[in-house]
């Protein structure tokens, strides 16, 4: 007897898809002139149709915000604007299954991680950085610190709805106006959120949100009328950015690319480090900037951990997103899954051995088997390239410092773990490890008062907490930003 | 002696064996079990579930009031827990006190129940704290009376001294009066030995001891089978099969009273240790108000409605 268990669909019945959508500029909905479809990654459905965004619409826009905050936003005090946050975040909660369906539709993650850590999370940012609004002053950021006034902002489509959150409740509580860019394949949850704004009765244009690809980012980031960017996505892109702003006084924070190391030392707990390390790269599909993509592991203990990690690997269920039951659901878009296929195919003909359990995928939407590389390098492009899906690296080292030196060999600085069982080898490690974020016995936790950022490639400035806040402030003494 | 040919049986060989083990994460052993206590099982799986866990079931009463009276009427219940409903298994096991297994074994004998086996709590249940000869003498005779199974408590005293010698000896002894006649189950308490790495600690002791089913609590304390405390329990078990190719049960008891709590328990089997162990001889739990909401549940998936609690029988 197996103990099979039966679908157990959430319904998609809460959520009501229109066949067509526009820019949310001003406080309304304003028509698009060109439109592209958006798919369910999970059935290559089209849901709906997103408007393109040009230059006009960005200009007008960005008038919209500009206007917002001069005539009203800039006049409210704190209190006033912590108000609006708060019945957001409200709101937010109260249509929180709505919310989530329509982000495992658009982006194919599952529902439940959607249901459990995004949409939670999302409110949380709200509340968290409503409590600060009124209290800026007090927040170490010198006296009485200033806004800029419209701050642009571009998100990626790994946490659609998290990364608006991440971007949208810090620009509002410091008295910020904002443009907002979704990314393309995943815009649904940012205009469903456009009519959360509505019903907050959030004033016209402090939130104006254009749809679009990436020529409709670069529009939002030359723009002379914006004077913060705030992005998150590639380092390639971020680069473009920085660029972009070089020779102008736009501030900005950049949120990029990662190859995260998860050090496993001989003393860690196994099976709570083998959970670490399926958490760590199989979460969100490994859509993960901060993902633990590089497991490098005390060569004493590598095989058992990577015995024990494949057989709880092929415990993971892959398929229908929609479904409660599934662990990892559907790769975000075909051009993702070409690029995942094109490493991992490098990541054979480097000589490393891949390894995937058995699952049967649908005909329809893209897929992609949770998978290991054993026997990488340094010298492997799988040990150095961001694959940005569920695709493990598996590394071993010798001593404590070889373990450090690896996970610090790389252009990148995001995030890191550390599995051991002693306190003292986690202070160590963590001092001498060049990352932004370092888990210990844990990975991919968040929490908006934590701050979140990267070295080297992997970004300037810092979001969430009260370093999050100085990068929307004037005089804001915030370490690593333009 | 050998066991296993893991270690000798000297408190320095388990000592060492111990010291070798993985630490357990609190915070990443309750994450883990919480995850998988979000699996929605319906429909068609989870009508299986309901009956396989029916058949899990020792249906356990262990007080002092007990007589035979109350017992036999366990028993009816044991053999037919739904007297409209000859579909429905009988349970695991009939557990009770060593002096109701004789009026348990006699009754269930004359009502159509040998497949149901008599289970006794033994060894000064449920504190432990008596001589050895007492011990041995208890589960003599239960198993004297008939009692195939027999549910050791282990002498936490002991082991929280770190006297984990002391602790394997009488479960060695324990097992040796079982012999061939009576399947050993070792109970640990683990609301008293309070850390998850105790937990797997007891767990290896246990097996390595001979017992065959290592379970969590005696039902007198709180708290007793928590999610998390089962998880570390079942990757024992099945990290003792892949050394020794042999498959240990486990037995959560207390606190496990709604379907929901056992679908979850199985769930964990499932996801743990493995479809291996969704089996009456290799899980059960120890339970008494649970059979009640297992069958009404059972009736509610089949009428589509819930009913009165009177059209479920009380014993």
């Amino acid at each position: 007897m197996t103990f099979e268990y039966a679908p157990a669909p959430e319904s998609r019945s809460i959520v009501s898809i229109k066949p067509k959508y526009g820019h949310f500029i001003n406080g309304s909905f304003v028509a698009g002139k060109k439109h592209f479809p958006t798919v369910n990654p999970a059935t290559e459905e089209i849901l709906s149709h997103i408007a393109l965004g040009g230059t006009s619409d960005v200009d007008k826009a960005v008038l919209a915000a500009q206007k917002a905050y001069t005539k009203t936003w800039s006049k409210l005090s704190g209190k006033e604007r912590g108000k609006y946050l708060y019945r957001i975040a409200r709101i937010l909660q109260e249509r929180a299954r709505e919310f989530a369906v329509l982000e495992t539709l658009d982006n194919g993650k599952p529902i439940r991680e959607t249901r459990d850590i995004d949409i939670p999370l999302v409110a949380a940012h709200f509340f968290y950085h409503a409590g600060w609004a009124d209290k800026l002053d007090y927040a170490g950021l010198g006296h009485s610190p200033k806004p800029y006034g419209v701050a642009g902002q571009i998100i990626p489509w790994n946490f659609p709805l998290l990364m608006l959150a991440w971007k949208v409740a810090p620009a509002l509580a410091t008295g910020n106006t904002v443009v907002l860019k979704p990314a393309e394949t995943t815009s649904l949850t940012a205009l469903l959120f456009a009519e959360v704004c509505q019903q907050a009765e959030l004033p016209d244009g402090v939130v104006n949100i254009v749809t679009g690809d990436g020529s409709t980012g670069a529009a939002i980031v030359n723009h002379p009328g914006i004077h913060k960017i705030a992005f998150t996505g590639s380092t390639e892109v971020g680069k473009k950015i920085a660029r972009a702003i070089a020779e102008t006084d736009k501030k900005a924070t950049l949120e990029l690319g990662g190859k995260g190391a998860n050090i496993v030392f001989d003393d860690a707990p196994v099976d709570e480090t083998v959970e670490g390390i399926v958490n760590g790269i199989f979460f969100n599909q490994g859509h993960v900037c901060c993902a633990g993509s590089r497991l490098i592991v005390q060569e004493s203990i590598a095989e058992e951990i990577i015995e024990k990690l494949k057989v709880r690997m092929a415990k993971i269920r892959v398929g229908d997103p929609l479904d409660k039951n599934t662990d990892l659901g559907a790769i975000n878009s075909k051009e993702q899954l070409a690029k995942i296929k094109e490493l991992s195919a490098v990541g054979d003909t480097e000589g490393a051995q891949r390894w995937s359990p058995q699952c049967n995928f649908s005909d329809k939407g893209y897929w992609f088997a949770p998978t290991i590389f054993t026997g990488v390098t340094q010298a492997h492009r799988i040990a150095q390239e961001e694959i940005f899906g569920p695709v493990l690296s598996v590394l071993t080292f010798r001593t404590p410092q070889e373990a450090i030196d690896k996970a610090n060999n790389s252009p990148f600085g995001l995030s890191a773990g550390i599995w051991s069982e002693k306190g003292s080898r986690i202070f160590w490690a963590s001092q001498h490890l060049k990352a932004g974020v370092i888990w210990a016995n844990t990975f991919n936790k968040f929490d908006p008062a934590s701050p979140f950022g990267g070295y080297k490639e992997s970004g300037w400035g810092r979001e969430g907490g009260k370093h999050g806040l100085a990068a929307y402030l004037k005089n804001g003494k915030e370490t690593g930003a333009k | 002696m050998s066991f296993y040919g893991l270690v000798d049986g000297s408190e320095k060989s388990l000592i060492h064996f111990l010291d070798e083990l993985s630490g357990v994460d609190q915070v990443g052993a309750e994450a883990r079990a919480a995850m998988l206590a979000t699996r929605s099982i319906k429909t068609t799986s989870k009508k299986w579930a309901i009956e396989t866990a029916i058949s899990m079931v020792d249906l356990t009463t262990l007080e002092g009031a007990d007589t035979p009276g109350k017992v036999r009427a366990l028993c009816s219940k044991a053999v037919r827990p739904d007297p409209t409903d000859p579909t429905v298994p009988s349970v695991g096991a009939i557990c009770v006190y060593n002096d109701m297994v004789e009026v348990a074994r006699t009754h269930l004998d004359a009502i159509g129940g040998k497949h149901v086996p008599v289970a006794a709590v033994s060894t000064a249940f449920p504190s432990g704290r008596a001589s050895m000869e007492v011990k041995i003498q208890d589960t003599q005779d239960a198993i004297d009376a008939g009692a195939a199974e027999i549910d050791m408590v282990i002498d936490r005293g002991a082991f929280l001294a770190g006297k984990y010698g002391l602790v394997f000896d009488e479960i060695v002894k324990i097992r040796e009066v079982c012999g061939g006649k009576a399947h050993l189950k070792v109970i640990f308490e683990t609301g008293e030995l309070v850390t998850y790495d105790n937990v797997r600690k007891a767990s290896y002791l246990a097996m390595l001891a001979g017992a065959d089913f290592i379970k969590t609590s005696t039902g007198k304390v709180a708290p007793a089978a928590t999610p998390p405390v089962v998880l570390v329990m079942l990757e024992a078990v099945r990290d003792f099969y892949s050394i020794t190719q042999r498959r240990i049960g486990v037995k959560p008891a207390g606190g496990i009273r709604t379907t929901k709590d056992a679908i979850k328990q199985l769930v964990l089997v499932n996801e743990t240790a493995g479809p291996d162990w969704l089996t009456p001889e290799l899980f059960r739990i120890g339970a008494s108000a649970l059979l009640n909401d297992l069958l009404m549940q059972r009736m509610k998936m089949s009428d589509g409605y819930y009913a009165s609690p009177n059209y479920v029988t009380i014993d």
